[in-house]
């Protein structure tokens, strides 16, 4: 698929770090507020939908040389080891905690371990939708 | 104790090693590695005679389904010692025989791994005390025997002979699955040892009666009684050191071990005495009788070898009688029938297996176990044909072998059950028994011969063999000499084994006999000149007589009654049966996804909806209804158009888009209903969603207007009304009828449950966890699948490999 | 508001069921997306509508909607994308390999 289009490329290349921007928002945002995992991942995978879409393939392979179907499967493993973390200290699987700390440029914080758990979801959210839609405009 | 249990899966675990080191050692030398398991097993057992002779038994649990009354029971006592030994040490020889036999161009990583599964589950059978445990282990022999027999599965009758064994003996051990939840209903316990002390206060139950016939389904089948005898013939195709080690020494016994240990709970009912001797003693009759007319030594042997688990299945039978009065100083004379058993039963295991081994090695050195074109082999292979007269002459009952000193045990146990007179034995009856085991015992004496001199006796005919006939290289011959050693040992020292192994056991089929006097007799090669005695030289004048003149009697085998088989029954039920069920899923699977999808939408209509009708239940309250306002009006009514007009769509890129605008209203719908994370998610869900349908489409066809009859649509339309029907009335009931209270505020608790303030995304992240976890396998799987279809391509015409 | 979004439902569950009493694979896609549309109002509608606040506990609120059925149809919106998406690609490579989306003509071997 090759679309020429100055304008809506243009406008694509500042929309899409808008929308990075929003997802990663999200992404962090979801202990408290609205967003999460879920919401974060498919977000920042419809921002290189986007791209994908209105760029052509190698152009964006060049700028983003990841390999999704690994990115998905990093992000399965992830999930599934933070489960596995709790294990080895006692607690059972999946068990989840949260503590504050004090960044520096933060100010005081919580951090929790769903953090984790919710990039994993996040990850695999990503590496699947762009895997399905790669796949598939690839194979023409 | 926990060694036991470990026993059982030492096996197990060896088996996964198996094809590792197999990857490594390429050679015939793997075996040597596999040998050593069932070696240190055996001496592990037989280092514990001593304390199991002395009355100790070994009892371990490992809790596992604790509340339906399953758990990992191991019990050691002198029954499963004698099972156990055989198994390991048999299975010792064997693997040491295998080692020289099968050539290395064989699967030998997948043999020894079947080979250890089967011992392993062979194990667990008779260590188990629990009956579901020993009910999964029992098919699992099955299924390995299986995977045994079909071991050259490009041969057509390897994979015949598999099949029936399997199907055979798997349906006897469901029967038998059936008989133990019988018992398990009556006792509520599913352990032997419990059964054992409570049974005598269910006797009377209705379910008795079944459950006994049931387990005797089971052991029957696994043990080749008449008629289920069939499978064992064919069975054979298995390589020979399988038909050694399962056909004749192990898993067959499988079904002697259960009369064994059920013979304290079932033994001493008149059904359980008649069943178990008659189908025994017609057994053995039978077995004997086909045994004669065979020309294939292994079909021989195996036709022998259901007549001698005939004799003892009859045994136990008769022994059973003992325990209908209980203890007394008249009932223990009727015990000597089940030691007899108990005797044979290892006896048997010796002779047979070293005769399994002496045709496997007649086959393996000239190419055919065909007796017609074999003969004359006794100079050329002196050390087999010694091994083969051994083995012979003990099943024949010839002295100074063992097999003379059981058979003369059971002549006296056959006449002693004529002074029988507690189940309405009348005098006929009770000597039929005497006279039917007799004639088996004549023809048994005749296929020995047969086996003897048939094949190393006579002519010799090197121009219809397909090898120049040579000794075998001595690894093969040490098993089957260690095994003939046993039988010549056991003779001169008898009484080693029924101390020692015997009368424990004895105590453990008779628990109300411990110590009892005339438990354990003497076992002697000479008892004076009595009825056994004669009934043995009667057998060998008659069987020589029968034997000289075989030729001119063999005629009666094509006599009509014999011609008439079990075999071609089973084979016609079994083409019936595929046939019927061929046809009977012919007629609804008609490979079209709209019937699947009617037959599922027509049950649910009927069901749920045919439920709702049926109870009445329709109790609608709208009282508790939100109000609404006219822009959500609009939004719901904007989604009904939608949808409908979706039906009617001319171009799928109309169809599409009302998705499209279904899916955007949802959205606003979740505003609504305060749940902005879904609000968030549908709306990209959506939008990729529908990218991916137009990308779809690029590639597909414009879809046509569906062609079909006025009728077909109106069918549809009624499906579709009635299941949108149902769903909305169910809905309407369920929610006009709260019967719990919610849960939702236990996830209230948020903040000091998990350290989340956003409700939805602490239950995805923290309370159910587990299911996000798996969602995001599923959503990973998902995306895999669409990778690999697009990316795979099988090549063109792969052709079908089955033969 | 409760019983409009069921009857809705209905309706949704209506046509998705004659979609997928179609011949045309995509019509059948289709009609599983709709499908899952209805349940996920379903799901929504089971937890009671507009009542209490959004499921935050930020807002400080004395109630708070229902917030298991929003956290199940999270799930379950991300896992019919999946499936969709799966469909989509099956019906693709069907039409490539057969060429046809015509389930009548898509019944397999005649000796099987």
């Amino acid at each position: 698929m090759k679309i020429n289009d100055v304008i809506l490329q243009t406008v694509t290349k500042i929309v899409v770090f808008i929308i990075l921007t929003f997802g990663v928002e999200l992404f962090l945002s979801g202990h408290y507020n609205p967003g999460g995992g879920f919401i974060g991942g498919l977000v920042l995978s419809s921002a290189f939908v986007l791209l994908y879409l209105v760029f052509d393939i190698e152009t964006v392979h060049k700028g983003i040389p990841f390999d999704f179907k690994k990115v998905a499967a990093f992000g399965v493993l992830l999930a599934v080891g933070t489960g596995l973390g709790s294990v080895l200290f006692g607690a059972s699987f999946l068990t989840q905690t949260a503590s504050h700390f004090n960044l520096p440029v933060f100010g005081a914080t919580e951090l929790s371990t769903v953090m984790l758990f919710e990039a994993g979801v996040a990850l695999t959210v990503v590496g699947v939708v762009v895997t399905i839609i790669l796949s598939i405009s690839e194979d023409v | 104790m926990l060694a036991i249990t470990i026993a059982i899966f030492i096996p197990f675990m060896a088996a996964l090693f198996v094809p590792f080191i197999y990857k490594r050692v390429r050679s015939r030398n793997i075996g040597w590695f596999v040998m050593s398991v069932p070696l240190v097993l055996f001496i592990y057992l037989a280092s514990l005679i001593p304390a199991v002779a002395g009355g100790k038994t070994y009892i371990h649990t490992i809790k596992w389904i604790d509340s339906a009354g399953i758990n990992f029971t191991t019990y050691l006592d002198g029954l499963s010692m004698i099972f156990g030994l055989l198994i390991t040490g048999v299975g010792s020889l064997v693997i040491l025989y295998s080692i020289y036999y099968l050539s290395e161009r064989e699967a030998l990583g997948r043999f020894y791994v079947y080979l250890l599964m089967f011992m392993g589950s062979m194990l667990g059978v008779i260590f188990s005390d629990n009956l579901m445990v020993l009910y999964v282990f029992w098919e699992l022999t099955s299924i390995s025997s299986f995977l045994l027999i079909a071991f050259w599965y490009h041969r057509k009758k390897s994979r015949y002979g598999a099949q029936k064994s399997m199907l055979i003996t798997v349906s006897g051990g469901v029967g038998m699955l059936a008989g133990f939840i019988m018992l398990y209903t009556m006792t509520g316990s599913y352990s032997v040892r419990e059964i054992i002390g409570t049974i005598g206060q269910y006797t009377n139950e209705s379910l008795f009666l079944p459950a006994m016939l049931l387990v005797l389904l089971g052991a029957f089948t696994k043990s080749a009684q008449f008629p289920f005898h069939i499978w064992l013939p064919d069975a054979m195709e298995a390589p020979t050191p399988v038909s050694a080690y399962l056909h004749s020494a192990t898993m067959v016994k499988a079904g002697i071990y259960l009369v064994a240990r059920f013979t304290p709970v079932f033994g001493g009912e008149a059904v359980w005495f008649y069943t178990v001797t008659g189908v025994g003693i017609f057994t053995l009759f039978w077995g004997s009788v086909n045994a004669v007319r065979q020309t294939d030594l292994k079909a021989l042997l195996a036709y022998s070898t259901i007549s001698q688990l005939g004799l003892i299945m009859s045994l136990f039978g008769l022994g059973s009688a003992a325990l209908n009065e209980g203890y007394s100083a008249d009932s223990v004379i009727y015990t000597q029938a089940t030691f007899a058993a108990l005797f044979h039963l290892i006896n048997h295991s010796t002779f047979k297996g070293a005769l399994f081994m002496v045709v496997g090695i007649v086959d393996h050195q000239v190419g055919t176990r065909d007796i017609r074109r074999l003969g004359g082999l006794m100079s050329l292979m002196p050390v087999t044909f010694t091994i083969a007269v051994i083995g012979s002459f003990s099943m024949a009952g010839l002295p100074p072998f063992n097999g003379f000193l059981s058979k003369e045990m059971f002549f006296e146990s056959v006449l002693i059950i004529r002074n029988l007179d507690i189940f309405a034995m009348g005098p006929v009856w009770g000597s039929l028994i005497p006279v039917v085991a007799w004639l088996a015992s004549v023809l048994t004496f005749v296929y020995s011969m047969i086996i003897v001199f048939q094949t190393f006796l006579g002519k010799h005919q090197p121009d219809r063999l397909d090898r120049k006939a040579i000794e075998a290289p001595v690894g093969m011959l040490i098993a089957p000499l260690i095994l003939a050693l046993f039988v010549v040992g056991i003779f001169f020292f008898p009484n080693v084994v029924g101390n020692y192994l015997l009368r424990p056991a004895m105590t453990a089929v008779y628990p109300p006999f411990e110590g009892a006097e005339g438990l354990v007799p003497h076992i002697a090669a000479w008892h004076g000149f009595n009825a056994p005695i004669i009934m043995t030289i009667g057998v060998i004048v008659v069987g020589a007589l029968l034997y000289t003149y075989l030729r001119y009697w063999r005629g009666i085998y094509s006599l009509a009654p014999m011609r008439w088989n079990l075999d071609s029954m089973y084979n016609g039920l079994l083409t019936q049966t595929e046939k019927a069920s061929s046809f009977l899923t012919r007629t609804y699977m008609t490979g079209y996804l709209r019937d699947y999808l009617v037959y599922i939408f027509v049950f649910f209509i009927l069901t749920v909806g045919g439920g709702l009708l049926w109870t009445g239940g329709f109790s609608i309250d709208l009282s508790n209804d939100a109000p609404i306002t006219i822009s959500e009006y609009i939004i719901i009514f904007v989604m009904m158009g939608a949808s409908i007009a979706i039906i009617f769509a001319k171009s799928r890129i109309t169809a599409i888009l009302l998705n499209g605008v279904l899916g955007y209203s949802i959205a606003i719908l979740f505003v609504v209903f305060r749940a902005p994370d879904l609000a968030l998610t549908q709306i990209i869900v959506e939008t990729v969603t529908t990218a991916l349908f137009l990308l779809c489409f690029y590639f597909l066809p414009e879809w046509s207007k569906e062609k079909t009859t006025r009728s077909l649509k109106v069918f549809k339309g009624i499906i579709a009304i009635s299941v949108g029907t149902v769903v909305t009335v169910l809905a309407l009931v369920v929610q006009g009828n709260k019967m719990f209270e919610s849960i939702s505020v236990y996830f209230e608790n948020a903040y000091e449950l998990a350290g989340g303030k956003n409700i939805v995304n602490t239950i995805l992240g923290d309370f159910r966890a587990f299911d996000t976890m798996l969602e995001v396998v599923v959503l990973f799987i998902a995306g895999i699948g669409v990778f690999t279809l697009i990316k795979l391509k099988a090549g063109k015409g792969d052709e079908d490999v089955e033969d | 508001m409760e019983t409009i979004i069921t009857i809705l439902v209905g309706v949704l569950v209506t046509v998705a069921v004659y979609l997928l009493l179609s011949k045309s694979l995509v019509r059948v896609i289709l009609g599983t997306a709709i499908l899952s549309h209805a349940v996920h109002l379903l799901l929504m509608t089971m937890g009671g509508l507009k009542k209490g606040a959004v499921p935050l506990l930020g807002e400080n609120a004395e109630s708070y909607t229902d917030a298991l059925p929003q956290a199940l149809i999270l799930t379950a919106i991300v896992i019919s994308f999946a499936v969709t998406s799966f469909l989509l690609v099956l019906a693709y490579r069907t039409y490539k390999e057969t060429g046809s989306d015509n389930l009548a003509t898509l019944r397999g071997f005649k000796d099987e």
